[in-house]
């Protein structure tokens, strides 16, 4: 069986092929470079470096957010579409768990962290034990907050991706020798992480699969606002 | 089969030849956007994701064809709204990739122009008088494939300054229908300006008329005057198609054109459709072409029309077409 995974909810391009549960190739861009523009070619490029014909294609796994809203939907889009035109599954991972990755043999719990700008982040809490558990799901939520809220665990604390850079002033000052952080060449989301991953979740059905923003639009949210208002 | 995603519609359609609607299917975000006074670009996108693959389906099953049926997938490439176009130029890309099928990149308005041919094959030389939300152009044709842009608006398009006017009266969105439903009942006795340009120009100006129907009514309102809404109504759209078809004309005789087709949104118009039909109707030189309502709007099955020709030209593009917002005709 032969799974193909694609991330473009991070700057960086993930993408991965893995067959029988074994990483047939994978493919990292790490550069500034639109995702509309590249994933469709590079899963190309990537599938016929391998010798997959798309027809082989037995299931597609995709990061379905959080991130960013056009980032997340690029990749959506490719896969539902990909998922609905093979007649094959589709199956969603969380973007954050994408970021987890070299938090696998940490003693502790894995935070992958997104920055979702105004001090605001993306973020969960997970741990790898027999597999990734999601211990907190996935949120939008003020640094400050979570910070506050992890403070109060016991455990020691890995943060992952990117954007650990921006907020680890923030952290140590909160958490102090329990915070570890990632290495740079590690904070980057990987889509064989996910595709493995994602062998023990249900598939899901092509046209009802949508990104998981989890904010509303900024539009919407306003606009619930004022009707409640109207409503006293 | 053509796919469209450019603004709030998200649609599909299969096209026999680039002349015959086998399929088109639409489905409309307008609702949604209602209760935000126009288009939120973000609510677009995401109504998009979630409709893409279903429209597809749709188009297949109702002109009863399979993938295997289809010869190219042709999509809006743009100028739109970038978030939007994304969605339709990734879908399509993923069902040319699937099925190994040639991909090809359409200009929107090129497609609201072959939306004609859809009714009427194309005679040459043809004008095109193209007036949407987001347009106002007239396109001379010399051949398929071959669009030059003779007069093209220089501040707000048509429909822009409909929908405009329309919120200045306190009309619901979308306010080009109901202006033009008000029109229709009052008579054009407000003196509003025409935005002509320079001699010779065939450009396009509404901001100044937008702004002279605003004045006209605070005027009237802070002289606690009441003002015939219906009236200035008729007046505004009088000042719009006398400016649109008598440029219409003047290039229809410059350039010597067997046909006149008119495109986009605002072909839905009946005062410009009158009009139009009035001057050019009964002229045994020239045929006017005026698409049903159905295929003014945004359709897919324009998209696949201006596709085929494309496709007959050996027009291809690769999987690293992009969503192109300000995409040139
Ligand atoms: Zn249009």
């Amino acid at each position: 069986m032969i799974v193909l995974a694609i991330d473009t909810s991070n700057q960086p391009l993930s993408l991965a092929v893995l067959k029988d549960g074994t990483v047939m190739g994978e493919k990292l861009i790490n550069i500034k470079r639109n995702h509309s523009l590249q994933a469709m070619s590079e899963v190309e490029a990537l599938l016929a470096s391998l010798d997959v014909e798309p027809a082989s294609l037995k299931r597609i796994v995709v990061a379905k957010g959080p991130g960013s809203y056009t980032g997340v939907r690029i990749g959506v889009t490719l896969a539902k579409t990909l998922a609905w035109s093979l007649k094959i599954p589709i199956v969603g991972v969380s973007s954050l768990l994408s970021l987890a990755w070299p938090g696998k043999y940490f003693d502790g719990v894995v935070v992958p962290l997104m920055n979702a700008r105004r001090g605001n982040v993306y973020t969960g809490l997970y741990e790898y034990r027999d597999g990734w558990q999601t211990l907190e799901e996935d949120r939008n939520v003020a640094m400050s907050d979570w910070l506050v809220h992890l403070a109060e665990r016991e455990d020691r604390v890995f943060f992952t991706g990117a954007d650990v850079d921006v907020f680890w002033e923030e952290i140590q000052s909160v958490l102090g020798k329990r915070a570890y952080r990632v290495s740079e060449e590690e904070a980057y989301p990987s889509a064989v992480m996910m595709a493995k991953h994602a062998e023990g979740l249900p598939d899901e059905d092509a046209h009802g699969f949508v990104p998981n923003y989890i904010r509303l639009a900024e539009a919407e949210a306003n606009w619930l606002k004022e009707q409640e208002k109207k409503n006293g | 089969m053509g796919i469209e995603t450019s603004c709030d519609e998200t649609a599909a359609s299969v096209v026999r030849n680039g002349t015959e609607i086998i399929s088109n299917v639409v489905a409309s975000q307008i609702e949604s956007h209602k209760r935000f006074g126009g288009v939120v670009p973000e609510i677009a996108s995401r109504h998009h994701v979630e409709q893409m693959t279903i429209v597809v389906e749709e188009a297949l099953e109702q002109a009863d064809v399979t993938m295997d049926d289809i010869d190219a997938i042709a999509v809006t490439e743009g100028p739109g709204l970038v978030g939007a176009l994304i969605i339709g130029v990734n879908a399509a890309k993923a069902i040319a990739f699937a099925h190994q099928k040639p991909l090809i990149g359409v200009h929107h308005i090129a497609g609201h122009i072959y939306a004609n041919r859809l009714i009427e094959e194309m005679k040459f030389p043809l004008l095109s008088l193209v007036v949407s939300g987001g347009h106002t152009e007239l396109v001379l044709m010399k051949e398929h494939g071959s669009f030059e842009v003779i007069g093209e608006t220089r501040d707000d398009a048509a429909g822009e300054a409909y929908d405009k006017v329309a919120r200045t009266l306190g009309l619901p969105y979308p306010g080009g229908p109901h202006i033009d439903k008000l029109a229709q009942e009052g008579t054009p006795s407000v003196k509003l300006p025409r935005a002509w340009l320079e001699e010779g120009s065939y450009d396009f100006s509404f901001s100044g008329l937008k702004s002279a129907v605003i004045n006209t009514l605070h005027n009237a309102e802070q002289r606690g005057e009441e003002i015939d809404v219906k009236d200035l109504a008729a007046s505004f759209q009088e000042s719009v198609v006398e400016v649109l078809t008598e440029k219409t004309k003047r290039a229809v005789e410059e350039y010597g054109v067997k046909q006149l087709l008119l495109a986009g949104g605002v072909a839905a118009n009946k005062g410009l459709r009158t009009r139009l039909t009035e001057m050019f109707g009964e002229r045994e030189d020239l045929e006017l072409v005026i698409p049903p309502l159905s295929l003014c709007t945004d359709n897919a099955a324009m998209i696949a029309a201006a596709g085929a020709v494309m496709y007959e030209q050996g027009k291809r593009s690769t999987l690293t077409m992009n969503a192109n917002p300000g995409l040139m005709l």
